[in-house]
């Protein structure tokens, strides 16, 4: 008999902690790996307090109740974990209270994108090519603003200086002399303007969207998550809204309605900006099967991206002297290099910054190395191109990002550097991409507003 | 965040804010798994300063994105897996700072508890 008891209470307590360890791991904020720390914590006091003379039920029940409570617990790893936090967000609702909260959203967020589209349709009815270029990211961004404003409790103070600013660009957009030369192309400037004002526009709906506090770091990191998630939700939509409209078409030619004009004229000006609105309240409302695509989409594309940078760099070499560089290459090159940041600022919003560095991280070390390396060739070749041929604004804005993105570059390559050799953390890594978001938003606002009466609007 | 424990309550603000210090000195030490580290803190302190148990794993997570301490999974005796924590580089200028920092605060109430009406404690003029 006293062979069988204690191995039978043991037996015991060995249920008792897994029925513990199922319970822990219900908590979202908890991963299986802090559960196996815990769980060693509880058998390490369990064992002290069997030794000391309990059984194991005393034992089992005390070691609980040292180990807190739960809920305390798990908020303090949500605290610490924000990206873990971020993928709870919402979730499954926690309360038919909040389930309810959810369908409001819904609502309010589906008036503001029918508001956004009859915008859209105004604008396309009633505006010329140019104006309509220059404001249809004022005819669908304020509103998503105005969603983030309200879901937020944005301050007043906050939101009257962000409608204030974004007033203040358009009607100084708008109002701008934008030359039109003789064979009807549109200014350069013009086209820089259009071009740089959304990105403007975007960095300011991050304030509204971070609820004002857009100095703190986990809140921007949020924002890029948010802003890469958004780019993938949108573009799933679009396809399939893509495939219904083709039905839609072949269905109506078979029996020769032609619907062309309703498509053309009533359907996109709603359905992209409310392609757009859903997407962001998925986003929002993670209601995802697509929850973990981020850290997958990231593996597969930056081994492509940095073949494509080695071919870019062969390209740019085999060109002939720098100075004959084809100009159109070296505005691709720009469009890669913002690939190349955004994939990996991606990916860094995606990445656990406490697990150690894997082949992955040396990955995209390889990856930083080769932007840089046709980072410095495109600017060698652009600073010999203006020194020939002088300032255009065209030149000027594509030499103004490329520092930009060279900045951004080398203090990701040195922290990632750092990283891999285990002499930094990968926090590091994440705050300067935080710290650095707003020297793009300044670049934006330069190349809007004062390009064009720096290169007489022409 | 903490709950003071034994004969004196301590406050948990208290608790809280020398839980970093602590965790940093006890590792200095040597590595050492989070059920020890709490165990040499009871130790420490004669079981007076009492954390919850589950609030130390965020701390050290904390300390570990700082890159103040860094951590590795093991095998434990009983053949389960266990994470062992370091003091860093950095962690150890971290402590520097903050010995320093009590240091002074050590000192300041020194001379505050000198200072009362009524019997100090011993240790306090010493």
């Amino acid at each position: 008999m006293s062979d069988e008891r204690p191995r039978d209470e043991h037996v015991d307590l060995e249920d008792q902690i897994d029925q513990w360890r199922t319970w822990v791991l219900r908590r979202r904020a908890i991963t299986p790996d802090d559960a196996a720390e815990l769980e060693d914590n509880l058998r390490g006091r369990v064992a002290d307090l069997r030794a000391a003379g309990l059984d194991d039920d005393e034992a089992f029940l005390v070691a609980v109740r040292r180990m807190g409570n739960l809920d305390d617990v798990s908020r303090e790893f949500a605290r610490e974990h924000s990206e873990r936090l971020w993928k709870q967000l919402v979730l499954v609702p926690d309360s038919p209270s909040e389930a309810g909260r959810r369908w409001r959203d819904l609502g309010v967020l589906i008036a503001l994108a029918v508001v956004a589209g009859v915008a859209v349709k105004l604008l396309v009815t009633f505006g010329d090519d140019a104006s309509i270029g220059l404001n249809l990211a004022f005819a669908v961004l304020p509103f998503l603003a105005a969603y983030f404003a309200w879901s937020r409790h944005l301050s007043a103070r906050t939101a009257a200086a962000l409608v204030g600013l974004t007033a203040a660009v358009a009607v100084a957009v708008n109002l701008y002399p934008f030359v039109t030369d003789g064979s009807g192309d549109a200014a350069m400037t013009y086209v820089l303007t259009a071009t740089h004002l959304p990105v403007l526009l975007w960095l300011l709906l991050g304030v509204t969207y971070t609820g004002g506090l857009w100095r703190d770091h986990a809140r921007r990191m949020d924002f890029v998550r948010f802003t890469g998630e958004l780019a993938i939700y949108f573009a799933l939509i679009s396809l399939g809204g893509g495939l219904l409209v083709a039905l839609l078409f072949a269905t109506f030619d078979v029996v020769d309605i032609d619907i062309e004009a309703f498509v053309g004229e009533w359907l996109w000006p709603f359905a992209v900006p409310g392609a757009f609105f859903v997407a962001a309240w998925l986003v929002e409302a993670k209601k995802s099967v697509v929850e973990n695509i981020a850290p997958v989409l990231t593996r597969v594309f930056t081994p492509l991206t940095l073949v494509l940078l080695v071919a870019a760099l062969v390209a740019l070499l085999a060109g002939g002297p720098l100075d004959a560089v084809d100009r159109d290459l070296l505005i691709l090159m720009d469009a890669i290099l913002l690939l190349v940041l955004a994939l990996l600022l991606y990916s860094i919003s995606a990445r656990d910054p406490l697990h150690p560095g894997t082949w992955f991280d040396r990955l995209q070390l390889g990856l930083v190395a080769a932007a840089f390396a046709v980072n410095v060739v495109t600017l060698t070749a652009m600073v010999t191109r203006i020194s020939d041929a002088g300032w255009t604004a065209n030149k000027t804005a594509a030499l103004g990002l490329n520092v930009v993105l060279f900045v951004h570059l080398t203090g990701t390559g040195w922290l990632l550097w750092r990283f891999v050799r285990a002499r930094g953390t990968f926090d590091a890594v994440e705050r300067w991409q935080t710290r650095y978001l707003p020297v793009y938003a300044a670049w934006a606002a330069i190349v809007v507003l004062l390009f064009p009466p720096a290169f007489s609007f022409a | 965040m903490y709950n003071g424990g034994g004969r004196v309550h301590i406050e948990k603000d208290l608790v809280a804010a020398a839980a970093t210090p602590l965790v940093l000195g006890i590792l200095a030490d040597g590595d050492l798994h989070g059920y020890a580290i709490l165990k040499r803190v009871g130790e420490l302190s004669d079981g007076r300063l009492q954390w919850t148990d589950g609030m130390l794993y965020p701390l050290l997570h904390r300390l570990e994105r700082n890159g103040w301490v860094s951590a590795r999974w093991d095998v434990s005796d009983a053949g389960r897996k266990r994470k062992h924590y370091t003091l860093t580089a950095a962690g150890r200028e971290v402590l520097a700072q903050r010995q320093a920092q009590w240091d002074v605060v050590a000192d300041a109430l020194r001379q505050v508890w000198s200072s009362l009406q009524g019997p100090p404690p011993a240790e306090a003029r010493a």
